[in-house]
């Protein structure tokens, strides 16, 4: 048809598809660009790094899997490979569960709602590092810390919290689970809201009891909103750093590495001791890592 | 040519010369580098000051950078040909900085090792490389222990410490602690991750008749006798004496800021924060000797050194920067400024220097102190750290501590060789 009758337009003429998928890719064009130069090509970039040996300084010298085998050969790996997991496996959960039973309860409530609310979300948008240091300070032994000259007064022991292996990671933990609380009860809240009130009156009328309208129509509706929550929580805790640099500054993943995550290591891999090459081949665990437990949870909790 | 041509040529070349000079009077520009740290800030601006009004064909451009990304910033504008023609480093860095290319040797004509030598405190060796020199210092830190005067007082002690038995003893006179067994003061703070490691490294190690390292630096030698001597002493005042708790009060600056510790070991670094202190009188004491007598100090320094890329004029201007940075004049502003030590004795060891009783304790030490040739001076740190930790919080004897802190630095040094 266009052969026929030329239009009066110059150049081609496009369909009006075409032309909004061009209009589309030309508004796209500046973010696709923009993350292509500073996410993709150093994300890809850092796969080829980690097979180098390279100080910054001189040209990176190509080492085959050398990083990988002297990594996994190294006993602090696997203890700050242990460390992150700990966070994950006992940060996701503890944290989901308290952010469920607080949003369960919270919605119910309609005296201090509002306050409440803003209550609990006050941590999350509080700088993480000011954070560390006040519970830092909190930790501290008697007289500086408030836990412990509490327990001095009544006359008990004191804990190490920080000062102990054991007890310093679950201690950095619970900041870190306090800190993201604010923002998954939001979250939930909003999930529970979004729950039609029909079923619940028809469950009510059936003379169904709490518990069972918990397990039957609230959990299974509110699932999407777990999933997105499950997710978004193990990949904060497994790149946990904020927290554990802030209140271990003078020993950074201490005492003995055992607070210290993957990412902390990457950090002090790469920038104190200028081993970019061995700091990129841990940068690949952790991006294998977060791929694979990201997917593994979308499939786990997908929709059947 | 007769006279008068002559004379013509010649005052035209001055003219044309003159007329140059409008633009020529900023031909050359150099950068100096340095981290952000406020009073070194104000102090190369007073430095710049004053080199300019000598050399009015000469502009310094001061360039600083926070600290934590200083290393990384100089080494990416290395990289890009970008790099300062001056720039401050700290000595232990020298040999990532040499071998990165990051640094060229100074000028030997306007810097003669044999000179350099007879003129520095002997520390300054740190910074040679074969026949060359790649920095000078402007000034030198070391170390000396604070004491609280207002508790020695208290406690009826009129002198601090002379020697290490004497600060067990000391130390215990003054540590208090409530009815639950918690310090309320300590006699002696226990920070690893401050001082003490340089303490233990330099000082404790020698006194107790070991060395750190062997001569070239190359290997670890404090895995012996001495070394675990060191480590015993070191952890039995926490341990055995009960004189201080590690962590307590978080640092042990901090504790001794806030009144709560009667001694604590830090550097002339630690001079500004502590003359902000008014609840009570400090003073400052050599470091403690050993039984015999014997006494030793970590000093360090930050040096100046010409980046790679300066050459030919810019190259000239940077040598006399440099020339100027660690002259005499501009060691007496630094430690009226900064408040560190002068790096030439003819400076530094005044009668009125040597008499002050902050600085002189300092000054006397650096005819003795050593300064440790790091390779990563982080990680080494580290090892330390988890020396005295595993004794402190895991209970593992002190001659495993120490044989596996060793093992654990000497992969460190073997891995950056």
């Amino acid at each position: 048809m266009a052969m026929t009758q030329p239009s009066p337009q110059s150049g081609p003429r496009l369909s009006m598809r075409t032309r909004r998928a061009i209009w589309v890719w030309a508004f796209l064009a500046l973010p696709v660009l923009f993350y292509s130069v500073i996410r993709f090509y150093p994300t890809i970039d850092a796969f080829r790094l980690s097979f180098t040996n390279w100080n910054l300084l001189s040209p990176p010298e190509y080492v085959g899997v050398q990083n990988y085998r002297d990594m996994f050969a190294s006993a602090e790996f696997w203890q700050v490979f242990r460390n992150t997991f700990a966070y994950l496996i006992i940060g996701t959960p503890i944290s989901l569960l308290l952010s469920f039973t607080v949003a369960y309860f919270l919605d119910r409530i309609r005296f201090g709602h509002g306050f409440l609310r803003a209550l609990y979300f006050l941590p999350y948008i509080t700088t993480a590092s000011a954070m560390g240091w006040v519970w830092r300070w909190f930790y501290q032994p008697a007289p500086t810390g408030v836990i412990n000259s509490v327990l001095g007064s009544l006359g008990m022991g004191q804990l190490d919290f920080l000062r102990s292996t054991t007890w310093a990671l679950p201690s950095i933990m619970v900041t870190a689970i306090w800190a993201g609380l604010g923002f998954q009860i939001i979250i939930l809240m909003a999930g529970l809201r979004s729950i039609p009130q029909t079923y619940y009156e028809a469950a009510r009328i059936d003379g169904v009891g709490e518990f069972a309208i918990l397990r039957k129509i609230t959990l299974p509706l509110l699932k999407p909103t777990t999933v997105f929550l499950v997710v978004f929580s193990s990949i904060g805790f497994l790149r946990i750093f904020d927290q554990v640099y802030n209140m271990t500054t003078n020993d950074p993943g201490g005492p003995l590495g055992s607070t210290k995550p993957l990412v902390l290591m990457i950090y002090q891999t790469a920038f104190n001791s200028y081993q970019m090459g061995a700091a990129a081949a841990q940068t690949v665990v952790l991006f294998t890592i977060l791929l694979a437990i990201s997917l593994l949870q979308l499939w786990i909790l997908r929709t059947r | 040519m007769n006279y008068f041509t002559r004379n013509v040529t010649r005052t035209a070349w001055i003219a044309a010369a003159a007329m140059g000079c409008t633009s020529a009077a900023n031909a050359v520009e150099i950068e100096y580098w340095q981290y952000i740290y406020d009073s070194r800030v104000q102090a190369v601006d007073q430095l710049i000051e004053k080199f300019e009004a000598e050399n009015p064909d000469i502009t310094v451009k001061h360039v600083t950078f926070p600290y934590a990304d200083y290393q990384t910033r100089v080494v990416a504008a290395n990289m890009a040909g970008k790099g300062p023609d001056v720039l401050q480093m700290f000595y232990g860095w020298t040999d990532s900085f040499v071998n990165g290319k990051v640094l060229q040797p100074l000028p030997a004509d306007m810097f003669p090792t044999d000179k350099i030598e007879a003129e520095f405190f002997p520390i300054v060796t740190a910074m040679r490389r074969g026949d060359d020199y790649y920095g000078l210092p402007t000034a030198v830190r070391s170390l000396a222990l604070f004491y609280n005067k207002t508790l020695f007082a208290e406690a009826g002690i009129d002198s601090p410490p002379k020697t290490l038995d004497e600060l067990v003893e000391t130390a215990k006179a003054l540590t208090k602690k409530d009815g639950g067994g918690n310090y309320t003061t300590v006699g002696m703070t226990l920070d690893m991750a401050g001082q003490d490691h340089q303490w233990w490294r330099e000082v404790l190690v020698r006194q107790f008749g070991g060395t750190p390292y062997s001569e070239d630096a190359s290997t670890v030698t404090y895995d012996d006798a001495a070394g675990v001597a060191a480590t015993q002493w070191y952890t039995d005042l926490a341990t055995k004496h009960q004189v201080g708790q590690p962590g307590f009060m978080d640092e042990g600056q901090a504790a001794f800021r806030a009144g709560r510790a009667a001694m604590t070991i830090d550097g002339t670094f630690r001079l500004g924060s502590f003359r902000e202190i008014d609840g009570f009188e400090w003073g400052v004491a050599e470091l403690p000797a050993n039984a015999e007598g014997l006494r030793s100090n970590y000093a360090s320094y930050f040096a100046n050194g010409i980046g790679a890329g300066a050459e030919g004029e810019e190259l000239q201007a940077a040598a006399k920067f440099l020339a100027y940075l660690s002259s005499p004049e501009a060691m007496q502003l630094w430690l009226e400024v900064v408040g560190e030590l002068p790096a030439r004795p003819e400076v530094a060891m005044t009668e009125a220097n040597l008499a002050d009783p902050v600085y002189g304790p300092f000054l006397k030490a650096l005819e003795y102190a050593h300064t440790t040739t790091f390779v990563d001076e982080q990680a080494q740190r580290q090892v330390t750290m988890d020396m005295a930790n595993r004794v402190f919080l895991q209970g593992q004897a002190v001659e495993a501590s120490v044989a596996e802190a060793a093992a654990a630095e000497q992969a460190i040094i073997d891995r950056a060789r």
